[in-house]
């Protein structure tokens, strides 16, 4: 499964290794990351795609939901298909 | 993928409160038909939980994964004064009950179909089905109900319209707020996924998933970037977001459809507020240019914007259906609301809005001691509009029982609240009880 994962938040030291690091916990591999600064916030996007007959869909975001409440960090997943279908034609 | 894209479709969930209105299962009850009513309910029920037992969790599983929020999980029926007539009981009360009791274990929020079809007569079923609503919607929490008693083939059934006024009439005295719960419409369409309206028609297959979309707020934002320039523009704006909005409903129909093993009907193209601030169509038209709704000028605002969420929508999915349209529920549009309670906008203005956009005279509220008659003329008058100009109108009035104009009537959660609007006091008592039938209009000569 291919799904969107966005970090929104204040920035601070470590947020790339922790969400990575989690990521790797839950063995799911980052195929394209980016990041910005919008509105003076932090914002990462991070591609990432895993096997579900490994690890089902809300086991990774509730590893994810665990690390937004540990960091303070806003962490959104979604599966990439939604982009798709909004915004190609 | 573009990061701007991605941060693009985020903000239209979070920020302007893009959403998924509903996810409509339709579902047709022939099969359940039976001359012992005892045994027909049976069937309804176990068809209905049988057929929609994976609906909500599908719904939520879809909200998980994709993060779109799906506010509604309903389901839409034949309209049971057709599939009731066969048996011999004197009301149908006990079907409302049946449907109630499905929903609940269900889990779905709203059940359509207790409807009847009289445009043109009425069978025996349709008698008996029009005088157990107020009992039925008052006795129930989830079910909705309609009457469809005009088309643009048959004409107008002014014997109908004459009972509905008493109907809705009889309905409040007993729960004004129950009133939410029924449409009175012309030119009902068949795959309608929003309520009160929605019933599976009986040109349906067996089952079928049908979607209505929401999204003001996202239209809003977007013209927010075009302050200004010509309504070319502003129409060009409207398309490209209602475009967007589309796909995203077509998507999760589409997903919805084949996890529950059903076909995909339709999506609704429908911008349906919500009580939310910044999830309004008053909101949009007065983005457009108007200090107000209600203003000189929001008759036209409305037609461009209606014009152009239909004309994005057409080409982001395979079926269009159902209502399709910006919808001015006054309850539930904040905008709305403000333009009433501040004296902007009132009935006369609201009425030649319904003429160039869906629905009708929706979530309307009026004082308690209107009389039926007085509601039937607004019906007729809705009708009229629908049946001329071959579109879909309908009434949801409420008579706020013991309220005076300017007072609210509370509905609750999305359906928010509505400033009793004044009613033209004259009476059109005489016209109405005349009975008997509008003839269908020319098709000919259209000026």
């Amino acid at each position: 499964m291919k799904a969107v994962i966005t970090v929104i938040g204040h920035d601070q030291i470590g947020i790339v290794a922790k969400v990575s690091q989690r990521l790797a916990t839950l063995k799911v591999n980052i195929t394209d990351i980016s990041q910005t600064l919008m509105h003076g916030d932090f914002t990462m996007m991070l591609m990432g795609e895993w096997d579900t007959d490994d690890v089902k869909f809300d086991v990774v975001k509730q590893g994810l939901l665990d690390l937004a409440k540990e960091t303070g960090l806003s962490i959104n997943i979604q599966r990439q298909e939604l982009f798709d279908a909004i915004q190609k034609l | 993928m573009e990061t701007k894209q991605i941060l693009d479709t985020i903000q239209m969930i979070s920020e302007e409160k893009l959403d998924i209105r509903t996810i409509t299962m339709g579902i047709s009850l022939f099969d359940c038909i039976d001359s012992d009513g005892e045994k027909a309910r049976q069937k309804i029920y176990d068809k209905l939980t049988t057929s929609a037992k994976d609906l909500v969790r599908v719904a939520d599983q879809i909200e998980s994964e994709y993060g779109i929020p799906i506010v509604n999980k309903r389901i839409s029926v034949t309209p049971i004064s057709m599939i009731a007539a066969a048996c011999h009981d004197d009301n149908y009360v006990a079907y409302a009950q049946t449907m109630e009791k499905a929903a609940e274990v269900l889990g779905v929020d709203l059940i359509g179909g207790f409807s009847a079809l009289v445009q043109k007569g009425y069978q025996s079923g349709d008698h008996k089905l029009i005088e157990s609503l107020p009992e039925a919607l008052s006795e129930t929490k989830r079910v909705c109900g309609s009457v469809n008693v005009g088309s643009t083939c048959a004409g107008i059934n002014m014997d109908a319209v004459k009972q509905m006024g008493q109907v809705v009439k009889e309905l409040s005295e007993i729960d004004p707020v129950s009133c939410m719960s029924l449409v009175v419409f012309a030119n009902a369409v068949e795959d309608n996924p929003f309520m009160a309206g929605a019933f599976h028609g009986v040109g349906e297959a067996d089952k079928v998933i049908n979607v209505g979309i929401s999204g003001p707020g996202v239209v809003k934002r977007a013209l927010e970037q075009v302050k200004g320039q010509p309504i070319d523009t502003v129409s060009e704006t409207i398309k490209k977001t209602a475009f967007k909005v589309t796909r995203m409903g077509q998507f999760v129909g589409n997903v919805a459809a084949k996890a529950l093993n059903v076909p995909f009907g339709i999506v609704d193209l429908s911008l349906a507020p919500t009580p939310s601030q910044g999830d309004s169509v008053a909101e949009i038209l007065e983005e457009i240019g108007l200090q107000s709704v209600g203003a000189p000028g929001t008759t036209a605002a409305l037609a461009l914007l209606n014009d152009a969420v239909k004309k994005g929508g057409v080409m982001a999915c395979e079926h269009v259906g159902g209502l399709s349209g910006a919808f001015i529920p006054v309850s539930e549009d904040s905008g709305m609301i403000k333009a009433v309670e501040h004296g902007n906008l009132n009935l006369e203005k609201l009425e030649a809005m319904t003429a160039v956009c869906s629905v009708g005279l929706d979530m309307v509220a009026v004082r308690g001691d209107t009389p039926a008659e007085t509601i039937s003329g607004m019906i007729a008058d809705e009708a009229a509009i629908g049946v001329i100009n071959n579109k879909t109108t309908a009434v949801r009035v409420i008579p706020a029982k013991g309220k005076k104009v300017g007072e609210q009537i509370d509905f609750g959660g999305i359906f928010g609240s509505a400033p009793v609007m004044p009613v033209n006091t004259n009476s059109p008592a005489k016209f109405v009880s005349r009975g008997g039938r509008i003839p269908a209009p020319i098709h000919s000569f259209k000026n």
